[in-house]
């Protein structure tokens, strides 16, 4: 018998990094590629918006111009809308937005950690909570305002069930999918059960937990906008029904716009915080083009 | 062939001792499955480990192999019979069992040294010694330079070091392995037995390790229990009294080991057999 070792084949290093860098090229080539064609798709968008506005094929009465809309933005960030400066109605509305995020974001997860931990007291409410899940929810805000008024107390209230129910669900659900084994394990490494709710079963839920975080900010500024939207004396929900109501369809695009351009900054945030408390998690596979 | 003969002879009934690390004495275990229907995991099991001792536990699947390690930890009760550890009745998890698991049971979100802290930490223990504690035993299992890893940043072979560390950091007299190396090739399965008995020297505990590689069992164990297709009970019991230290890699090689191997896997056939055709019979 005869061992062969076949010598290395004489790659020099300066073709392998030619090649890297090539690579890297490829790879930033495909990246400008996909921000440009981005571009480039609103571009034709907003540029078809106003022709067809201004040529009226369309009415810009009713569907308001990239051009309207701007403006009236401008005009609300320079001069103020009808209800006070502009900023104040974005604080107002994030204010309500926050609060009820963070009641219903705590509440939910405290509830589902319980609600998962223990199973009597899960098959008990699991009807009740089935039934408040399914009344709409949005039917509430009429509630709150009779009750608590026209204040933010209603706004808050709104958002707060809102976001409940998403987290809840998901963070009684990342209990019950923790680890068998993990549980075990800890268990006879010598947790107590309050040790083993507070290291393994409430970080092993942190990823589902997360996960409802995104949708349910969006739900919290739902909540919020549509509790103005129903009664308030502030807020952009009331901006909205203000333009509404006086046919103004640039007031409505632009709030809607302002509503959008809040909502990712917050989605960017709570990303942020995501990948900081995840960060024990393995990267995506491929994260291109993000 | 009397050399077989000698080193394996089935012992025909276990002398219980009270001094015993683990005495399992005439247990029967049913479960009530969901639909309401009776099974019985295990029957009439009788198995003593002496203080120090290594048995390894093998049978073909289904045979309640893992049931005999969670009657130990005190996770599952006898129907009938009982269970004493360290001479006492088992009544909860008793911090001297330490478990090594099939799975990666270790916790994902908490980097090496963190993980290995886990136990002393949750009895107790002030950070600071437990830390110090875990990097001796990282460095034990020769992953000094891993310490702030995460778990996923780690190959299989290293998770499972970093799964033996956090055991054996509570130094436990009792140490229970559930089918540990199963998941991992063969290279890196010989060097973590070699791993295991090197800890096990120095520890000196008591050692109920479950698989279902026969030769894996005859390289580790000083006592073999062969147990039936399930509902399981002891078949025949194995003294393998091949010299110590054993070395892994060349063991396999060693007459004396395959002539045991040999006899142990034609009692073991047997049941395999059983089992596989019970399986296509029922359809479960």
């Amino acid at each position: 018998m005869t061992a062969y070792s076949p010598s290395d084949s004489v790659a020099s290093a300066s073709a392998i990094a030619s090649a890297e860098s090539l690579a890297r090229a490829r790879v930033r080539r495909r990246h400008m590629l996909v921000i440009a064609l981005r571009i480039l798709i609103l571009i034709v968008f907003l540029g078809l918006w106003e022709i067809c506005a201004d040529t009226g094929i369309i009415d810009p009465f009713f569907f308001s111009s990239p051009s309207g809309i701007w403006e009236q933005t401008w005009s609300w960030i320079t001069e103020g809308t009808s209800q006070g400066p502009l900023w104040q109605q974005i604080y107002v509305t994030l204010e309500e937005t926050f609060i009820g995020f963070f009641i219903g974001a705590v509440g939910g997860v405290i509830a589902g950690i319980i609600l998962g931990r223990n199973r009597l007291l899960a098959d008990v409410f699991s009807i009740y909570i089935k039934i408040a899940n399914s009344v709409p929810r949005v039917v509430l805000g009429s509630v709150f305002i009779i009750a608590l008024g026209l204040g933010m107390a209603s706004k808050v209230a709104l958002a707060v069930v809102m976001v409940f129910f998403v987290v809840f669900a998901n963070a009684f659900q990342g209990v019950r999918e923790a680890d068998r084994a993990m549980i075990a394990n800890a268990q006879i490494l010598g947790a107590s059960p309050f040790q083993i709710t507070r290291t393994v079963i409430t970080p092993s839920a942190m990823s589902w937990i997360l996960a409802s975080l995104h949708v349910s900010f969006g739900f919290a500024l739902v909540g919020a906008v549509v509790g103005e939207f129903l009664g308030a004396k502030q807020g952009m929900g009331l901006l909205i029904s203000t333009a509404q109501g006086a046919f103004n369809a640039n007031g409505v695009f632009s709030a809607m716009i302002i509503l959008a351009v809040m909502a990712l900054i917050i989605e960017f945030l709570i990303t942020q915080m995501e990948n900081r408390v995840l960060k024990w998690r393995p990267a995506p596979f491929n994260e291109q083009g993000a | 062939m009397n050399v077989v003969q000698a080193a394996a002879s089935t012992v025909a009934q276990d002398m219980v001792s009270p001094d015993a690390a683990i005495a399992i004495e005439d247990v029967t275990l049913r479960f009530t499955t969901p639909d309401g229907h009776m099974m019985t995991a295990i029957r009439d099991f009788t198995m003593t480990v002496e203080r120090g001792e290594f048995a390894c536990v093998v049978g073909p699947t289904g045979c309640g192999k893992s049931t005999t390690l969670n009657l130990v930890t005190g996770l599952l009760k006898p129907t009938t019979g009982n269970v004493r550890v360290m001479g006492r009745p088992v009544e909860s998890i008793s911090p001297d069992i330490g478990f090594v698991f099939q799975a990666d049971a270790l916790f994902p979100w908490r980097s090496v040294i963190d993980n290995v802290a886990a136990g002393p930490l949750y009895r107790g223990v002030a950070k600071r010694e437990a830390h110090e504690r875990a990097r001796d035993w990282i460095a034990r299992v020769g992953l000094a330079r891993f310490e702030n890893h995460y778990p996923h940043q780690l190959s299989g072979g290293m998770r499972k070091r970093v799964a033996l560390a956090q055991t054996f950091i509570n130094q436990p007299k009792i140490l229970l392995m559930d089918e540990p190396f199963s998941a991992l090739d063969v290279q890196t399965r010989t060097l973590m037995q070699d791993e295991l008995l090197t800890l096990w020297s120095e520890l000196q505990s008591s050692v109920v390790f479950v698989t279902h590689d026969l030769e894996e069992a005859v390289a580790l164990a000083d006592k073999v229990y062969l147990l039936t297709a399930g509902p399981g009970t002891v078949k025949s019991i194995y003294d393998i009294d091949l010299p110590r230290p054993r070395v892994m890699a060349d063991i396999r090689y060693d007459k004396k080991f395959i002539e045991i191997a040999r006899v142990i896997w034609n009692d073991l056939r047997e049941e395999v057999q059983i089992g596989h055709s019970r399986t296509l019979a029922t359809g479960q």
